[in-house]
């Protein structure tokens, strides 16, 4: 057990050298580091509990996917039914499935084979699963379900289409190094670090900014539509909210002109008469022509902007709009014409998302945290290592001397894995010095009992190394499944306890297997001791 | 120099001899650990429970709880709890689950933003939403579960089955005498005590398994010694290991509960009562003896059941004392 060949004795110091240089980034400046040579730039991460940051984890509104799906569901059977010339009546959504009738008995067979087509399969074709259950409800009725696999295909092609969106989003707004990320199968988890107004965030991601410019119904009041409580089948009801928070009813027809999605660009200025701030904004080629073409036939006519529903404003459409630009004045701030020019460059999302979680932490309490977790850190390990020395020694020296190996490796491991290190995870790591030193506890007992049962010095030392290791890996490997299973279930400043003290596993047991030996080896072979001095 | 001896060689306790006090006193606890955990329940945090959970420290002096206290209470947030936290001029507010889903939440810290105005610093905000709490329960719940029952087939294949048994009933005491502990000190339960509680299983497991390895090196070694005598050897032998390490880990613990901030406070004092407290009494008073009950050794126990040892004679490992290194190389 005490032997190491010259070649293992420099492989192991080398190992432990160059895990120890690894954490060496940590201490230089982040704009330094940057000039380094890419393999020498990995880094430990801090936490946003520790730099401060939002976490925010959104939801896809799966109720908002769903009606989108059924809309969209109902438009096609129609469009399918007109195109056949088939009569047809009551085609509505119920619940979670779309209802036609169809009018004459003969059309049936036609109407059903022709609506079985909207039917697609998933995936490719593959596993046999379709997009829509269509089926025979009795005397006409056809029903066509969107089935959960296409629910679910849905939900994640939603996803996948928001997290670019997300990203512009939060980019425009000027936040430094934003990890966006999908979290299971309707999930998107956005952290920021160091983040001044996380309201900013949630107002800026909460939108689904959908923008659409519409005609106001000029024949029919709003008015008239509320007191009657019915509203003409063309047009919505919406509102437009003034800047004393009055809200005003507007008719708006249910057709759009043009959408957001053809904006090539959208800026906040200041309007140039009134100095009021606005947000101006151009068209791609084919938004400019539809542009021109609807103010061209409606001059005179308000037209509503609408944003996710509600009426931003509405203007007269005073001359035609000729160049495919224009802005929209509707009593904004300096700060929301700047987000709304962000939500309008961004493009809007394919459905709306809900903040189901969100945890912010500000930069006085993260700087806090560190300073706390220093000082927790440096107490906890002077106090082990006058207890070890106390106690063992000359033994006692060398088991701090591998502890303080073991936590410069920690950092080397988290640096290279560019780990993150949260409050609880310096937890971790100060429970690992008193941990780590477990391992020489257990070899110099061991030792210690093998001088009491009469053993030589060199002799009891080797049988000391040889059987307490085997325990030592019984008993941290206990631990090490504690950590993982903690990893696995755990989340931001939970996981990071759990990734450093399962790092703190395994380099106590690599100095205990190797530097530990190594360091007692060698001085044995130097002092030749009669006595161990333990 | 000399050197500090906190256990002296070649102790000499019978810890066996507890045995017949500590199985009773250890049910018992577990038992009102149980009844407190259904009576007083566990303080969970928003974590589990759902709600918002803001701390804000006053701009200057010290913030005042009374008139945050009535301004926060007229807005109709239903419970709202204040609680001073690590300072005088900090304060935790605790806003419980809003009815009406996910956005109702946001809310609530939006109506709060608003009556505390800007007089202090908003130094943490976290909301919680009622499905993200649900399944953050779950999944804490499931992987507790996972990780005893990980452990206890790793145990398995090393030990004997009666180890890895053994084991486990130690590590359900512990772990049920913490949630008692987190009981009757209305320790907030959050994440984080999922955490404290995993590290509590896999410390006392390490501390349980050094032991079993001792047991099991002796049970091959010495073939005649009676069950109790061989684990009161065992015992003995690790004694010093057990306390020295015990020690240091709980100066580790005890750094962070003094320097560490009211963030992980909950945490380090969980850990302090699970791994230094529960932990070494259960490897040594509970997990050893309960492999007699548990048939290790049946063979043996006949053989000198006789003699219950009197206090100050030596144990029969003396004999044995200079034979186990030759036995062994």
């Amino acid at each position: 057990m005490l032997y190491f060949s010259r070649w293992k004795a420099l492989a192991i110091l080398g190992i432990a050298a160059l895990v120890c240089l690894c954490a060496v980034p940590n201490f230089f400046p982040a704009q330094q580091v940057a000039k380094w040579p890419e393999w020498a730039q990995r880094r430990m991460v801090l936490g946003l509990d520790l730099q401060g940051g939002s976490h925010l984890l959104l939801e896809v509104d799966a109720k908002d996917v769903k009606q989108q799906k059924l809309d969209q569901v109902r438009d096609d059977a129609r469009r399918v039914l007109r195109d056949a010339k088939i009569g047809y009546t009551g085609l509505a959504i119920r619940g979670d499935s779309v209802e036609v009738r169809i009018r004459e008995g003969s059309d049936f067979q036609t109407a059903y084979n022709k609506l079985r087509e909207l039917s697609v399969p998933l995936g490719g074709g593959l596993g046999g699963q379709r997009s829509l259950a269509v089926s025979d409800a009795g005397s006409g009725l056809v029903r066509l379900t969107v089935t959960p696999e296409a629910m679910t295909e849905r939900l994640r092609q939603v996803v996948e289409q928001a997290v670019p969106i997300i990203e512009k989003r939060v980019n425009a707004l000027g936040l430094v190094e934003p990890t966006i990320q999908r979290e299971g199968a309707d999930r998107i988890l956005v952290q920021v670090p160091g983040l001044g107004d996380p309201e900013a965030l949630l107002r800026v991601l909460g939108k689904t900014a959908k923008m659409e410019f519409r005609l106001v119904d000029a024949s029919n009041s709003a008015e008239d539509a509320l007191a009657a409580g019915r509203v003409p089948p063309d047009d919505d009801l919406l509102y437009e909210t003034s800047k004393t928070g009055q809200k005003t009813p507007i008719l708006v027809q249910k057709q759009v002109m043009v959408s957001g999605s053809d904006l090539t660009d959208a800026q906040a200025t200041f309007d140039q008469r009134t100095g009021e701030p606005v947000v101006s904004f151009k068209f791609n080629s084919n938004g400019a022509r539809r542009f021109a073409q609807v103010t061209q036939e409606n001059v005179g006519r308000p037209f509503a902007i609408v944003l996710d529903n509600d009426v931003i404003s509405a203007p007269v459409i005073r001359e035609p709009i000729m160049g495919g630009q224009g802005q929209i004045s509707g009593n904004f701030t300096v700060e929301s014409a700047n987000e709304l020019a962000i939500l309008l460059r961004a493009g809007a999302l394919p459905a709306k998302l809900t903040p189901i979680e969100q945890r912010v932490v500000g930069p006085g309490l993260g700087q806090d945290s560190i300073e706390k977790g220093k000082l927790a850190s440096y107490a906890g390990a002077a106090l082990v290592v006058i207890f070890m020395f106390a106690t063992y020694g000359l033994f006692g020296l060398f088991a701090n001397i591998a502890v303080a190996v073991n936590v410069a490796m920690i950092f080397g491991v988290l640096s290279l894995l560019n780990a993150t290190l949260t409050l609880p995870g310096i937890a971790g790591i100060v429970l690992t010095v008193g941990i780590a030193v477990d391992s020489n506890v257990l070899i110099y007992e061991r030792i210690r009992e093998e001088v009491r049962s009469g053993r030589s010095a060199i002799s009891a030392i080797d049988a000391g190394f040889s059987r307490a290791l085997a325990t030592i890996l019984d008993s941290n490997i206990t631990t090490f499944i504690a950590a993982a299973v903690l990893f696995f279930i755990g989340t931001g400043p939970v996981k990071g306890f759990a990734v450093t003290l399962g790092i703190g596993i395994a380099t106590s047991l690599f100095t205990a297997f190797t530097l530990t030996r190594l360091i007692v080896a060698t001085w044995v072979q130097w002092q030749r001791p009669k006595v161990v001095p333990i | 120099m000399r050197l500090l001896r906190i256990v002296p060689d070649d102790t000499k306790f019978d810890f066996m001899r507890f045995r017949r006090i500590s199985f009773p006193v250890s049910a018992a606890l577990s038992i009102l650990a149980i009844v407190l955990y259904f009576t007083h329940g566990l303080n969970f945090g928003i974590d589990f429970e759902g709600g918002t959970l803001i701390e804000v420290q006053a701009k200057s002096g010290n913030a005042n709880m009374q008139t945050m206290r009535s301004t926060l209470g007229t807005l109709g947030l239903g419970e709202v709890q204040l609680q001073q936290f690590g300072g005088p001029a900090n304060v935790l507010i605790r806003v419980a689950q809003q009815p009406g889903g996910e956005a109702a939440q946001q809310a609530a810290v939006e109506k709060v933003r608003g009556a505390l105005g800007t007089d202090v610093d908003y130094r943490r905000i976290e909301v919680v939403g009622p499905r993200v709490s649900g399944e953050l329960l779950y999944k804490g719940i499931l992987g507790l579960f996972a990780a005893i029952a990980a452990i206890l087939v790793y145990l398995w294949f090393r030990f004997e089955w009666q180890f890895a048994l053994g084991a486990m009933i130690a590590n359900v005491h512990d772990l049920v005498l913490t949630l008692g502990f987190m009981s009757v000190t209305q320790i907030d339960f959050d994440l984080t005590s999922i955490a404290a509680l995993l590290t509590i299983l896999g410390y006392s497991l390490n501390d349980t398994v050094v032991i079993y390895d001792r047991i099991r090196e002796m049970l091959r070694r010495y073939k005649r010694l009676s069950m109790p005598d061989l684990l009161n050897i065992s015992i003995n032998a690790t004694l010093s290991r057990s306390i020295v390490t015990h020690v240091t880990v709980a100066m580790s613990l005890l750094a962070l509960l003094l320097f560490g901030g009211p963030a992980i406070h909950s945490f380090t004092a969980t850990m302090m009562f699970g791994v230094v407290l529960v932990g070494t009494y259960t490897s040594v008073f509970i997990a050893s003896p309960i492999l007699i009950y548990l048939g290790v050794g049946t063979g043996r126990t006949e053989h000198v059941e006789t003699p219950e040892p009197a206090e100050k004679t030596p144990e029969p490992a003396k004999p044995s004392r200079t034979s186990p290194a030759k036995a062994r190389s």
